[in-house]
């Protein structure tokens, strides 16, 4: 093959498109990069604010409210623990890492999964770009992302931002799709107009599999901590890191633990807040 | 007759409906006059409606019947554009709704026309007043206002007191009152009903088809109802109009479609239909024979010696019933010189034009004379004889009237028939 054919050189093409990339877009870049860490280090600050235990009890109220009380309770001890453990500080960095990128996700991807559910075109379109954003080996887009926002916690936010959007823009467009054609036809009887018909019947109704959504981006997001961490994101996923690299097997599995709380913690009460209320009935 | 002086509140002229990517070349087609198969084996589209004309008067319900796939329900979906036509006009008290913008059509939804679905289409996520108020509030109607309005639609669909439930904890039929309730918030003229009771079971389903005839008495609406039920068709329908394939193949009233089915297929469709739910006493009764209560009892005799019967009714000079005479009881008055009043008997057994079969069987089966038919001013109109009961549920024609003119040619025999 490499005799007959000349090797197109891709790889020179896209180096060059980058290089281009920053040099063009450059103040940008940085003006984007500012504001994510900003906002990173606002959640950072503001978590950090009141002592471990006052807010293990705050995240314990929230997950009362938002669920039950067994997921409260686990919550409070879930946290406990973890403080006990002595990871609590590189834990609020992980969770507003992980907190910024799900809010970026979801401001950006239910708008497209609307768009997405109303037009076919939009559709066509992006449905490869979320397959390309979900199969390509997140090590590839960390390597740009170095280029275009320096080491630290923005490279590493922005590639979890792109690994744990697309859950979201799937299952808000699949959850718009599933809403009955009947009740779509309800609504244009009655005179509906699009915006109408999206806000008072599709999205309501699609809000379990938006929350799904939101739930497997959490998730998504959750599991690129460690990757993060290579590029300079701090937190949780840098221990993890280091013990790796260390090969400290104990420090590696504590860690890890923590980190799986969290992630239970946070699934638990996404789950339960797409199911709560609709109808009176369980769905 | 009536018609005449109604005012046409739908016209549907020559509406055509084709589904699939070729429709241009199927429409010419159609227009040569290929059958939907041929259209489909040739281009691939499907002919959803063919031709459609017909016109909806106002206040009347108007049944558009056909079993599935004869393109029922996509016909009532070009009336408010939720199926786009082909080709052809729909009118709208004049106007053509197929040439409204996106604005116009919007306010023709809101405002004219209300549609209840087959499996009520209410949304799951919101209470029973907020679905009733749904078509409401997307008009913007003050919160206070459109609240009253749905409260008191409830009221009508015999719901008050459901406004905080949501839809999954009501049962079918009560659901389904709910969607008459949103249907009915909007105060529409026109009311399109889409298989709006076939998911219901019979009694249930029964239940609400007296009750949409009763809120049609009360309201005067405009009712389009689509069936595949031909009872159901009968029973609340107006006018009647018979899909199949796209076409509608004849409209008339429901006696029209029972007695002069246009074509086979039509004929095949009503043939069980029970015709004793369906006739009334005003189809099958005959002239009836009478003598005025001021005739002396030798006239009454010698007319029931010519006509060849054995009792005779008795009437006043305006053509009220007064009771009925024998044979035997005049012969008695004229051998004691007795007035005809002296001998009536003035205990008869009556009954109303408009009462089915179903209902006379037990009176007419009992009765020693022939049972007669009265108006609301006690006027005899005509008597019941069994043979010509019988025969009309045969199906046969001679023996039913149409339009309740009675036919005069076979009386006389059928009587003394029915006599011997």
């Amino acid at each position: 093959m490499n005799e007959l054919l000349p090797r197109l050189p891709f790889a020179d093409w896209i180096d060059t498109g980058v290089d281009w990339l920053v040099d063009v877009f450059g103040p940008l870049f940085d003006g984007i990069a500012t504001g994510l860490e900003a906002t990173v280090e606002t959640f950072v600050d503001i978590m950090d604010f009141p002592p471990s235990i006052l807010l293990a009890v705050i995240f314990a109220l929230l997950a009362w409210w938002f669920s039950t009380k067994k997921i409260a309770l686990f919550t409070l001890i879930g946290f406990l623990f973890i403080d006990y453990l002595g990871y609590w500080y590189p834990m609020l960095q992980m969770l507003a890492l992980v907190l910024t990128s799900v809010a970026i996700a979801i401001i950006i991807g239910v708008p497209i999964g609307i768009w997405m559910s109303q037009q076919l075109m939009a559709r066509r379109i992006i449905t490869p770009i979320l397959d390309l954003m979900q199969t390509m080996p997140a090590f590839v887009y960390l390597i740009p992302a170095i280029f275009f926002f320096n080491i630290g916690v923005v490279p590493g936010l922005v590639a979890s931002i792109i690994f744990a959007m697309p859950p979201t823009i799937r299952l808000t467009m699949l959850g718009i799709e599933q809403v009955p054609k009947d009740l779509i036809e309800a609504t244009e009887a009655f005179g509906s107009t699009t915006w109408q018909r999206l806000l008072k019947v599709q999205i309501p109704l699609a809000k379990p599999n938006i929350m799904a959504g939101v739930n497997q981006s959490i998730m998504l997001s959750l599991s690129m901590v460690v990757i993060a961490s290579m590029v300079g994101a701090p937190g949780l996923g840098t221990k993890v890191y280091q013990a790796v690299t260390q090969l400290k097997t104990g420090v590696g599995v504590e860690t890890g633990v923590a980190i799986v709380l969290v992630a239970i913690i946070l699934d638990r009460i996404t789950q339960h807040a797409g199911r709560s209320k609709q109808g009176g009935k369980e769905s | 007759m009536e018609e005449a002086l109604l005012k046409k509140k739908i016209e549907v002229k020559n509406a055509s409906k084709i589904f699939g990517k070729s429709s241009k070349r199927a429409a010419q087609l159609l227009k040569d006059g290929k059958t939907k198969k041929e259209i489909l084996k040739e281009t691939g589209a499907t002919v959803g409606v063919n031709n459609a004309t017909f016109e909806v008067f106002e206040g009347e319900i108007f049944v558009i019947m056909g079993l599935s796939g004869s393109g029922k329900s996509t016909l009532v979906r070009l009336l408010n554009r939720l199926i786009d036509p082909t080709s052809g006009q729909i009118l709208l008290d004049g106007e053509d709704i197929v040439k409204m913008n996106k604005e116009q059509l919007r306010n023709v939804r809101r405002k004219k026309i209300g549609m209840v679905f087959q499996n009520f289409a209410l949304f799951p996520h919101k209470t029973i007043l907020e679905n009733t108020e749904y078509g409401l509030e997307i008009q913007g109607v003050a919160k206070e206002e459109r609240k009253n309005h749905a409260i008191e639609s409830l009221r009508l669909v015999g719901l008050a007191g459901y406004e905080s439930q949501y839809p999954g904890q009501l049962s079918g039929g009560m659901q389904q009152r709910v969607g008459l309730a949103r249907a009915l918030a909007n105060n529409p003229d026109i009311l399109l009903m889409d298989e709006a009771f076939s998911a219901l079971d019979p009694l249930i389903r029964k239940d609400m088809q007296d009750e949409l005839l009763q809120l049609h008495e009360d309201m005067g609406k405009t009712i389009i109802f689509i069936t595949h039920d031909l009872d159901e068709a009968l029973r609340i329908g107006d006018r009647i109009a018979l899909m199949k394939d796209g076409e509608i193949v004849q409209i008339g009233s429901p006696e029209e479609i029972l007695m002069n089915p246009s074509n086979d297929y039509v004929e095949r469709f009503v043939e069980d239909v029970d015709l004793s739910k369906v006739l009334t006493a005003n189809h099958i009764m005959k002239h009836a024979d009478t003598v005025q209560i001021d005739r002396g009892p030798r006239v009454a005799l010698r007319l029931m010696e010519s006509l060849r019967i054995s009792s005779i009714y008795v009437v006043d000079k305006g053509g009220r019933l007064m009771g009925a005479l024998t044979a035997q009881d005049a012969v008695a008055a004229a051998e004691k010189n007795l007035k005809i009043e002296d001998v009536l008997i003035k205990d008869v057994i009556t009954t109303t034009g408009e009462s089915v079969l179903t209902d006379l069987f037990d009176i007419v089966s009992t009765a020693t004379i022939p049972v007669a038919v009265v108006d609301d001013k006690n006027r005899l109109k005509g008597i019941i004889i069994r043979g010509a009961m019988i025969g009309a549920l045969a199906g046969d024609n001679q023996f039913i009237n149409e339009n309740g003119e009675i036919s005069s040619d076979v009386k006389v025999e059928a009587e003394v028939k029915a006599h011997e």
